[in-house]
């Protein structure tokens, strides 16, 4: 048993250190034997167990619970006396992969196509699973992320990678899981007090740029477009009763797992009235919505539990939303949304810290009136029940993917949340990412231990 | 006829009477003296003297004689008899630029500095004006509104039936405006109507039509202001390097003239005034309205004021998804805005009233009731209009009051002149009658007797005139008439017999008494039935007496004569009834927004008791400790203290720690970024603080005491920074950290050489140029430093007295920088010209080259884990703090973020996560590092006895993310508590509630227009340009060329 577990170390120091990211292998397939043992095990649907093991064979997770004992010669153990044992995170809404460098760099940007209704856009062709974004998530807990695109009124379909890969269609967990559509905006961004309007700007051209009383009223503007998208839809759906075409329409056939209920509709927009307007798109056509965003999800919280309307809440770090509002409101918003019965997932959408805080912003929610358990369920389980793939992973249940996390400490809470294992389908994956190989490097030059 | 002649008499006027002795006449030459007496007058002289029964004679436009009825009225004057009317002096309006042509901004030039502006322009760097002017485009002081003035009647209308007389008029636009004339609103030759030439010379923060780049911010014009002045003393003595220059030349020549500086915002107006006083300019300054809100510093400025009567428009908030987007300040401020010149009133500080700014004009009495209303008194308000703006622009000898030898220039009214029910009946200007509403002259009100000779006989009755549209006629009954008086012309129907129904022409008629056909000519129905029994009349008043002609009930012919018997009883016209105090209004909060102070929080003794306190000394953490605060100062750390004045907080359980210091930061001011120029040294974020920025109460939440406040990256030697406390509610001065080293922000790379802009036009546009440009600023500053020593006539260069300051150790440099080549090349130029880069902030390849940086002693600011959102932070790592750390620099871990700065704490808990620094020292990275970095380690940033006592309770270890700020505490005050934050929210939302009520109430009972769709009240985020931000729904990121001006 020792002598297993030895080896096992042995291997995984070696895959542990000074790996370039260009040899940051994606790991080989596992059909053994893994056991995770001693852990403070969250399953990740409320229940913690303490001192307990992981079984997973192939891939799978067989058994976990206390009393567990490990079998197999050639079983890998990791002992996880001491440490946290979670389910893969899941970042619910991203453009990982889609873009590089998230600022200044147009050649680095494949996430927002031209057109206004995209359906048959499909993010996952342009998925680069060799970004190096993709790696300090994985070292963050991170195993698993929806990739959507962002473009126009209707943006195209993303899809959930498993985020160890050689290429897209490696990555594809559920492919084409999702169709996005931006909600028009009821605040009209321009009309605005202050800021410089210059001088001798002729009224027609402010008007124009929406300054001033000359701008058109934002709300008639957002009704025109959301009138424009049903009716984009209903012809859609009508394309859909026929078979045979005479025109082949693409975007109106991507849009068939829409009403089939094979895909659901994920409707970014933050203000009231667009999460309002949403629930049209519910009640007319029937589609499963989820809201991505929700900045204001908190005022009408028990109208989208009525609706069956999941969300995907934007950057829990963020500003309030008004100046008179709470200053921690929206560190306050998820508890209002479990308050309420919704089903909702944490998001990180930080375009400097490119997502990596996805743990943290579960960490302030239960700072601010979530469980620690609640917290985390809103970046695993209710993150793959939002994607559709909780039959598959976002728990630590016997039957899903063996997708583990294990940290030295509370992975909510910075200070203590260092990872040191994860395995993505029961394959131990590697946490090297070009940033600790630049640590290990300039740890060289200054003879630093 | 009459109004023929009316009109026929002004034109004579115009071209015949006045016109001056050089133009030829094309006719009968019309010489008029125009002498006019005004007898039995109430004459208001000024505010504060009236005579009663009086007199006042005028000739050749000009007032004669005024005084009680003993004035000698001449033979040849035309007596106009002035029974129950009042007399005022003609208002001035110092505000206004009457008969100029609103500049226009040429949209094909100027794009701003990152290449952003109207059409895909790159920035106009040079002036674009022609000629031997100065180098920047918005300082036109050359600019002369008499040479550009010309009479416009139409606009002079308005004015007149306002009440207005004579008008200061000039060119709004730039920053030096040039100078001002004073006119009348005659409608004369221009030549004519001239009362001072130059009167004033005018100022404004804003650039108007200039396309230059420079100034883009708040700051930059402030600086150039400034620089102006220098220049401008420089040039008395005609240097002969400068050549002509025309725009110095006139600004010179300007300074004798009164100063008025368009301020438009309590703080511009301290930001203006603090400009005047640095070179001994007292401006007289335009107001914003909302200057009732910080009475106390307006008052210190002594200064004059320019009250516009433009309030806020109450917005419709009955949605209430759109009533939540406008903050509590917003609608606070158009309830109270109405109290701004009361509020000057009461404050005792000088103002004047214009109708400038007003939405439409006619609001302008409504506007000033709204003002009486809320305790402005009729006596102020009539000298804001005449004798103070009169007297400010030096032409109170020739306006502004009733006096033998002004300029004929006055108001009749038919009452007091603010009474609600008043009307301005002609306004005199320079002896000529201009009408406003003549028909009121004759008060038509009174009993008449009325005789009408029928074919059958006299029929009589007694005619009794309501208004000037409603009389009753009375006879055996009392029957109502359908009556109109236009002044002249008399109408009136009515039916012998009477009617439940007011309107005889509604009423069906009587059997009988046989109908005419065609009907009457005024029933509402026309019908030749509804018609059938009325008498018709119409006529025309001959003074007392009305004659004319009618038809009777069966449609004959007859005549008809009223003479007026008596005046109705005398309706008192009553005392301003004003709502009786006190009024539930707003509180003026500070600052003026919800989480404001209705008073000061007091600097209090505190003992914390028994906590985890973190000191930052080689004590290290100590537990169950406690600290004492006294006098703002830490007095004591220890076990077991004591002190009988304190108050004590049981911090069981708790966290004390030193504040948390933002080592760099962007809020709390008004413009962060001049990017018009590489070099901009001149700049101060000190010229703009905005205290009333919500950020600084967020961040107080977050444990954040201290904030250095940079300017932004746009250009690779930036402005001069200020460090602040966060000590909320104060006044922009009373923000600043007292006794700090100043600083200044440089930077390098990406931003500084514009890589997100397509068209840059600006050096330098690589690495190499930055490198160059300190170079050659640091070249030339040396060289301006030996110049000034052998020449003290040397012109001053407000940028290079900077770059002096660093070479002398006076003034330390906080650079923006990212890779470690730019790094290196900007130490090598500080070893070169013998300075040091004292911090170097982002810094994200700093650990490639700590060792370098540990030799040359700059201390390092960066992020904790951000990475990937440019290109010059690829190799960005979360283990750069560590790595600097453990080489031995002093590293601090900053915001540069309003919504991280709340967080901070946090970020310096990932520090021990990635390269495991102890929680001691990850937190010092927050806290004594910073203070370091800045200087002020003797006062901030450790809790040890002597200084100052900015501490923060914490809830938790405060590296951990369920930490929260209970109470932080800057020189002893608490700033923030969650205890009474949570009470804070509920105040805000009653307060909300009322006022969303009673603008909901203004859009039902004000009638249409009295709302505007609700707008909502944006939060200005300022960044320095360098990544995004993720701030809420209402922000709006301000970045470079924008200015907030709340």
């Amino acid at each position: 048993m020792k002598k297993i577990f030895s080896t096992i170390t042995a291997v995984l120091l070696v895959t542990c250190f000074m790996q370039a990211q260009e040899v940051v292998y994606p790991t080989k397939e596992y059909k053994g034997r893994l056991f995770i043992t001693n852990g403070t095990v969250h399953i990740g649907n409320g229940t913690v167990l303490e001192n307990a093991t992981v079984e997973v064979n192939n891939g799978k997770i067989v058994n976990v619970g206390a009393g567990i004992t490990v079998s197999g010669s050639d079983s890998k153990v990791v002992d996880a006396k001491g440490k946290h044992v979670y389910p893969g995170l899941i970042l619910p809404s991203s453009d990982l992969g889609l873009k590089e460098i998230a600022n200044g760099v147009r050649g680095s940007n494949d996430y927002t196509e031209l057109g206004e209704f995209n359906p048959s856009i499909r993010s996952i062709t342009a998925y680069n699973t060799d970004s190096r974004v993709i790696n300090v998530l994985r070292s963050n807990g991170i195993l698993l992320a929806s990739v959507a695109p962002e473009g126009g009124t209707i943006s195209g379909s993303s899809t959930v990678v498993q985020l160890d890969a050689w290429n897209w269609e490696d990555a594809a967990y559920k492919m084409d899981a999702g169709i996005h559509m931006n909600m028009p905006s009821f605040i009209n961004r321009f009309g605005r007090r202050g800021g410089a309007i210059p001088a001798g700007i002729p009224p027609a051209l402010l008007a124009s740029l929406g300054f001033g009383s000359g701008a058109a009223d934002p709300a008639r503007v957002a009704l025109d477009k959301v009138e424009e998208t049903k009716s984009f839809l209903r012809q859609a759906k009508a394309y859909l009763q026929e078979t045979s075409h005479n025109n082949t329409n693409l975007k109106f056939e991507a849009l068939k797992g829409l009403f089939d209920k094979k895909q659901k509709l994920f409707i970014h927009g933050d203000q009231v009235k667009q999460m309002l307007i949403a629930i049209d798109f519910v009640k007319e056509f029937g589609f499963d919505v989820v809201i991505v965003g929700g900045s204001e999800s908190f005022q009408i919280a028990y109208l989208l539990k009525a609706n069956n309307i999941a969300v995907i809440l934007g950057q829990e770090h963020a500003l309030p939303a008004t100046e008179d509002d709470d200053v921690d409101q929206p560190y306050k918003t998820p508890a209002v949304l479990q308050k309420a019965g919704v089903l909702f997932a944490l998001n990180d959408t930080h375009d400097e810290a490119r997502y990596r805080n996805l743990s943290y912003n579960a960490g302030t929610a239960a700072a601010y009136g979530l469980t620690k358990e609640q917290a985390l369920q809103a970046i695993t389980l209710n993150a793959a029940r939002i994607l559709g793939v909780d039959d598959k992973t976002g728990s630590l249940e016997a039957g899903k993917d063996a997708n583990i996390v294990i940290s030295e400490g509370d992975l909510l809470d910075m200070k203590s949340s260092t990872v040191t294992y994860a395995f993505i389908q029961g394959r131990q994956i590697s946490l090297d990412n070009k940033q600790k190989e630049l640590y290990e490097r300039y740890k060289f030059k200054y003879g630093i231990k | 006829m009459r109004n023929l002649k009316l009109l026929l008499s002004g034109l004579l006027f115009a071209s015949l009477l006045q016109a001056q002795e050089t133009f030829p006449v094309n006719g009968v030459a019309d010489k008029r003296e125009g002498c006019y007496a005004f007898t039995n007058a109430t004459i208001v002289k000024d505010a504060q003297t009236t005579l009663t029964n009086a007199t006042l004679v005028i000739r050749d436009g000009k007032i004669v004689a005024v005084g009680a009825s003993s004035v000698a009225i001449p033979k040849d004057a035309v007596v106009i008899d002035c029974k129950d009317k009042y007399i005022y002096p003609s208002f001035v309006d110092i505000y206004s630029d009457y008969g100029i042509a609103a500049p226009t901004r040429d949209l094909t030039a100027g794009g701003r500095g990152g290449g952003g502006g109207f059409g895909n322009t790159p920035p106009q760097i040079a002036s674009s004006t022609k000629g031997a002017y100065g180098w920047n485009q918005a300082i036109k002081p050359e600019t002369d509104a008499s040479k550009l003035f010309s009479v416009d009647d139409a606009k002079a209308k308005v004015f007149r039936e306002n009440g207005f007389g004579t008008v200061l008029t000039h060119v709004k636009d730039g920053i030096a405006r040039g100078t001002g004339t004073v006119v009348t609103l005659a409608n004369l030759n221009e030549n004519l109507v001239f009362v001072k030439e130059k009167a004033s010379a005018h100022y404004s923060l804003s650039r108007g039509s200039s396309t230059q780049s420079y100034p883009q911010s708040l700051m930059g014009t402030i600086a150039l202001l400034r620089q102006t002045y220098l220049d401008a003393k420089w040039y008395k003595n005609r240097p002969a390097k400068e050549g002509i220059n025309l725009s110095l030349q006139a600004w010179n020549d300007n300074q004798s003239l009164p100063q008025i500086f368009e301020a438009d915002d309590k703080w511009n107006d301290l930001r203006a005034d603090r400009i005047g006083k640095e070179f001994g300019v007292q401006y007289i300054i335009k107001a914003g309205g909302n200057e009732y809100q910080r009475i106390k510093e307006i008052a210190a400025t002594k200064a004059t004021y320019i009250l516009s009567l433009n309030y806020p428009q109450a917005m419709d908030v009955e949605d209430p998804n759109d009533a939540r987007a406008v903050s509590l300040g917003d609608m606070k401020h158009w309830e109270l805005a109405p109290s701004n010149p009361a509020a000057f009133e009461k404050a005792n500080i000088p103002f004047c009233l214009t109708t400038a700014d007003l939405r439409d004009p006619k609001q302008f009495y409504t506007n000033l009731r709204k003002a009486f209303d809320m305790g402005l008194s009729e006596t102020k308000a009539l000298e804001a209009l005449t004798k103070v703006p009169a007297t400010v622009l030096g032409v109170y000898d020739k306006v502004g009051s009733i006096e033998a030898g002004k300029l004929a220039n006055f108001l009749i009214t038919s009452g007091p002149v603010f009474s609600d029910k008043t009307v301005f009946l002609t306004n005199w200007v320079q002896g000529e009658k201009y009408g406003i509403k003549e028909d009121a002259w004759y008060d038509v009100k009174g009993t008449y007797t009325l005789d009408m000779t029928t074919v059958n006989g006299p029929v009589n009755y007694t005619l009794d005139v309501k208004s000037a549209a409603a009389a009753n006629l009375i006879g055996k009954d009392t029957l109502t008439g359908k009556f109109s008086f236009d002044g002249k012309m008399v109408k009136l129907s009515f039916s012998p017999v009477p009617s439940r129904r007011p309107q005889m022409t509604a009423t069906p008629p009587q059997g009988g008494s046989g109908g005419f056909p065609g009907g009457g000519g005024f029933s509402r129905g026309g019908g030749g039935a509804a018609g059938g029994t009325q008498y018709r009349l119409s006529g025309v008043a001959n003074g007392m007496t009305w004659n004319g002609t009618g038809e009777d009930t069966a449609g004959n012919k007859l005549t008809w004569t009223a003479t007026f018997i008596a005046p109705s009883a005398a309706s008192v016209d009553s005392v301003r009834k004003r709502p009786t105090f006190p009024q539930r209004l707003s509180k003026v909060t500070f600052p003026f927004d919800g989480y404001g102070w209705e008073e000061a929080p007091k600097q209090e003794s505190l003992l914390i008791k028994n906590a985890t306190v973190w000191t930052n000394e080689k004590e290290g953490r100590l537990e169950n400790t406690d600290v004492l605060l006294k006098d703002g100062k830490i007095a004591k750390v220890g076990k077991n203290l004591s002190d009988a004045g304190a108050t004590v907080i049981d911090a069981t359980g708790k966290h004390v720690t030193a504040g948390i210091i933002d080592e760099h930061s962007h809020i709390a001011a008004a413009s962060i970024n001049e990017g018009g120029q590489s070099v901009t040294s001149e700049v101060r974020i000190a010229d703009n603080l905005n205290p009333e920025d919500i950020n600084i109460y967020r961040q107080l939440s977050g444990g954040v005491t201290s904030s250095h406040i940079l300017h932004g990256s746009a250009n690779t030697i930036g402005g001069q920074t200020q460090l602040i406390k966060l000590r909320w509610g104060a006044n922009d001065d009373d923000l600043k950290f007292k006794g700090w080293d100043p600083f200044i922000k440089f930077a390098l790379g990406e931003n500084v050489k514009r890589t997100t802009s397509t068209n840059n036009n600006r050096f330098p546009d690589t690495r190499m140029g930055v490198e160059e440009v300190l170079n050659d600023a640091f070249a030339r500053a040396r060289d301006y430093e030996k110049d000034l020593k052998a020449d003290p006539t040397t012109r001053r260069d407000l940028e290079l007295d900077a770059l002096v300051e660093i070479l002398n150790k006076k003034r330390f440099i906080t650079c923006h920088s990212y890779v470690q080549s730019e790094i290196t090349a900007a130490l090598r130029v500080g070893d070169k010209y013998g300075f040091k880069f004292n911090t170097f902030t982002h810094i994200l390849e700093g650990y490639k080259v700590a060792d370098k940086m540990k030799i040359h002693g700059s201390s390092a600011s960066t992020f904790a884990d951000w990475f990937y959102y440019k290109v010059e932070v690829t190799d960005a790592i979360a283990y750069n703090a560590a790595i600097m750390q453990k080489v031995g620099l002093n590293v601090c871990i900053n915001s540069d973020d309003a919504e991280m700065a709340r967080r901070l704490n946090q970020e310096a808990g990932k520090v021990v996560r990635y390269g495991g620094v102890s929680e001691e020292d990850a937190f010092k990275m927050v806290t004594l590092n910073p203070a370091k970095a800045l200087h002020v380690d003797d006062k901030v940033g450790s809790i040890k006895a002597g200084k100052d006592a900015d501490i923060v309770i914490w809830s938790d270890n405060p590296l951990s993310i369920y930490a929260k700020s209970e109470k932080t505490i800057v020189d002893g005050i608490v700033y923030f508590d969650r205890q009474k934050d949570t009470e804070q929210r509920k105040k805000i939302s009653a307060e909300r509630f009322r006022l969303t009520q009673k603008m909901i109430g203004e859009k039902r009972t004000g009638g249409p227009g009295a709302v505007r769709p609700a707008e909502p009240s944006w939060q200005f985020i300022l960044s320095c340009g360098d990544h995004d931000h993720h701030d809420g729904l209402y922000t709006i990121d301000i970045q470079e060329g924008e200015t907030i001006n709340k």
